[in-house]
């Protein structure tokens, strides 16, 4: 008796168009805003270091890549190039601006990986599918090449890597070695969930429903008068900001440096996973996907040894990484067989079931 | 100035001094094209017949590679393990359309994509458990591959010509050519094509679209045996060695993702153009430019004909 809509009339227009129209799940959004910043306080350093701080840089860029493929319907092979190009330029920035707040680099960044996506998304007027995902390859592997190949990048540093620069917000170190994780966690935090209101509404308002439009049909979309490229253009450029902040926010909140392997192929498919298993066009699913595909093989390190170890089969480290990976494997291909809209549909299953609990419909 | 100089006219003059280098670097990229083709074959087989973009080509040429070096391993004469290996193929192909694509029929290309990634990282972990993640030799010897190498004067200039890659093209060559008699001639070649064609016409026609999903995944599978064979015997097995998949992309691009003269021809585009260019121009920008020299190519070539050389002409209606 928690989830009723009985007795919540709504009298104006905008109340019935609102993203949460129950006083429940306004409710449900502040204790779960609150207990995220609870965690920060509560958490051990190996929660939120190992955890939450990634979890939600991926969630960040599960959702830029989810405003390219599930909302405009371009499929990106190249997300991982993205977050290179948005962590390489935060660097340059951080290190030629050291008076400038960190948070405004981190949020700058995004636009010159916008930049760069937008000019790997021109193909996309001729091109569609399978074969802008090679254009979108073209990217990866052209930008991960620079990466290795541009000392410039890098301030000619002799390992090639990048490495955060002690930077503090309001006195307090949150880029750095000497950042605390709790620190960083509150920045990650409070970025990804500002955010995520941002393409909430984005994603609600002209432009979003432009986008799905586009992906929906983009020939009809064009006879109704949407300038496709310019809308294509437009989700390149806003999924390459949204990857860009998340990949600044991996190298110097999460890491605290990195090198160039870490925007590899591999890191884009894996954020490709969250967006397709956390469900496609919908930002509730790339939190959940980021989840479930993240945090899953941790659990699994853990889970797999107390399962197998009464059978007597004592597991090396080695096999529990390939057992990670097939079932990994084999829990794709099961999602997508039993629940292919992914885990945001799910989500709202369960929901439209609590709506009407007790009675099955 | 100088810098145009460099890029235009430097390598030319280069090549013109060096004819046998040229050739040379030309056979290079021809056996590399030729072996390039081989893979994309195998994505040609199963786009062709079910519309399914399948990325797990990469780690099935490893998986098959590592399954008959692990059974020769274990005493079983070569050829008899080649036999074997072929037989695994078949097991997987039927598990794949069982397990895979019969659930998941009706979807959209996007969900079998993401199905065959699955599917990869399944194998991945699977040959890893069963065979060990270290690199591998392949049992060159024991197949009869002939190894050597023998000089050839072309133009004034020794030119080296590996007989490994020779077999590799004759091989390669082969395969293909039986590969096209089969479709173009026997009966389940024509079903294929109908399938191609039309799901739905196929089905009522009375085709069976499993029996003939099976047979193009085993068809994959032998080719990616060879493929594996041959990638093998030139740089070795390892889990690494399924990146060459993603080479295979461009190649299907210049091609046209269902023709399979187009991945031949794109094959030797591909694999003659990043020669000559890794040789040619990558020391301008200092080298390594052959893992993206290919995309780059093939998003050019997009731009001018989204279809591809061979590709069906891409018709929309409303």
């Amino acid at each position: 008796m928690l989830y009723r809509e009985a007795g919540q009339f709504k009298t104006t227009y905008a109340s019935d168009m609102a993203v949460f129209r129950l006083r429940e799940d306004r409710i449900g959004l502040a204790v779960i805003i609150a207990a995220a910043y609870a965690a920060a306080f509560l958490g051990s350093d190996f929660l939120l270091q190992a955890v939450l701080i990634p979890f939600l840089v991926f969630s960040l860029a599960a959702i830029g890549l989810n405003i390219l493929t599930g909302y405009a319907g371009q499929l990106s092979l190249g997300t991982g190039a993205f977050m290179g190009v948005g962590a390489y330029a935060c660097y340059k920035l951080m290190t030629a601006f050291p008076e400038v707040n960190v948070i405004v680099w981190v949020l700058v960044s995004g636009f010159f990986s916008a930049a760069v996506g937008a000019l790997f998304g021109l193909p996309s007027l001729r091109i569609k599918g399978f074969y802008l995902a090679v254009a979108t390859l073209a990217a990866q592997f052209f930008l991960q090449w620079c990466f290795i190949r541009v000392p410039w990048l890098v301030n000619y540093n002799v390992s090639g890597a990048l490495d955060a620069p002690l930077r503090t917000l309001f006195g307090i170190p949150v880029v750095g070695a000497t950042a605390t994780p709790q620190t960083r966690y509150l920045v990650v935090l409070t970025l990804v969930i500002a955010l995520t209101w941002l393409a909430s509404n984005l994603v609600r308002g002209r432009i979003g429903r432009m986008w799905i439009a586009v992906r929906d049909m983009d020939l009809a979309a064009e006879l109704m008068g949407i300038r496709l490229l310019q809308t294509k253009l437009l989700a390149f450029a806003v999924s390459s900001y949204y990857c860009g902040v998340a990949g600044a926010l991996m190298v110097f909140l999460w890491y605290g440096g990195a090198e160039y392997d870490v925007f590899n192929i591999n890191q884009s498919f894996f954020i490709l996973f969250m967006v397709i298993i956390g469900g496609l066009g919908s930002l509730v699913g790339s939190f959940f996907g980021a989840a479930l595909i993240f945090i899953m093989p941790i659990a699994l390190g853990v889970v797999l040894p107390v399962v197998l170890s009464p059978f007597g089969l004592s597991v090396g480290a080695e096999t529990i990484e390939h057992l990670r990976f097939m079932i990994v494997g084999a829990l794709i291909i099961l999602f997508l067989i039993v629940e292919p809209h992914g885990l945001a549909r799910l989500w709202q299953i369960g929901k439209q079931k609590l709506l009407v609990w007790p009675f099955p419909y | 100035m100088d810098i145009l100089y460099k890029v235009l006219i430097e390598p030319f003059v280069f090549m013109g001094e060096a004819p046998d280098l040229l050739v040379q670097t030309l056979w290079e990229g021809l056996v590399s094209g030729v072996l390039y083709a081989l893979i994309a074959l195998g994505f040609v087989l199963i786009f062709k017949a079910s519309g399914v973009f399948n990325f797990a080509q990469g780690i099935m040429v490893v998986f098959a590679a590592l399954t008959l070096i692990g059974l020769y391993e274990k005493g079983i004469p070569a050829f008899l393990a080649l036999l074997l290996t072929a037989g695994v193929m078949l097991v997987l192909a039927m598990a794949v359309e069982r397990l895979v694509l019969r659930p998941l029929v009706n979807q959209p290309d996007i969900i079998l994509f993401m199905a065959t990634f699955g599917l990869t990282y399944l194998l991945i972990g699977l040959g890893e458990l069963i065979f060990g993640g270290s690199p591998k030799e392949m049992i060159t010897g024991a197949l009869y591959l002939p190894q050597g190498t023998t000089e050839v004067t072309v133009l004034g200039g020794p030119v080296r010509l590996q007989h490994l890659d020779i077999a590799a093209a004759v091989i390669a060559s082969a395969m293909i050519a039986v590969l096209a008699v089969f479709f173009s001639k026997t009966r389940i070649g024509r079903a294929l094509r109908a399938v191609a064609d039309s799901h739905k016409a196929a089905l009522s026609v009375g085709i069976s679209l499993n029996q003939i999903w099976v047979i193009v995944w085993f068809a994959a599978g032998l080719v990616a045996l060879v493929a594996g064979i041959m990638w093998g015997a030139r740089s070795g097995v390892s889990f690494s060695l399924q990146i060459i998949a993603l080479k295979a992309l461009p190649v299907l691009i210049l091609g046209g993702f269902t023709s399979i003269p187009g991945a031949i021809v794109g094959g030797l585009i591909v694999g003659m153009g990043e020669k000559i260019g890794e040789f040619y121009w990558g020391p301008l920008v200092g080298g390594g430019i052959d893992t993206w020299l290919a995309y780059v190519i093939a998003l050019l070539f997009l731009l001018y004909r989204p279809q591809g050389l061979f590709g069906e002409r891409i018709i929309e209606r409303i």
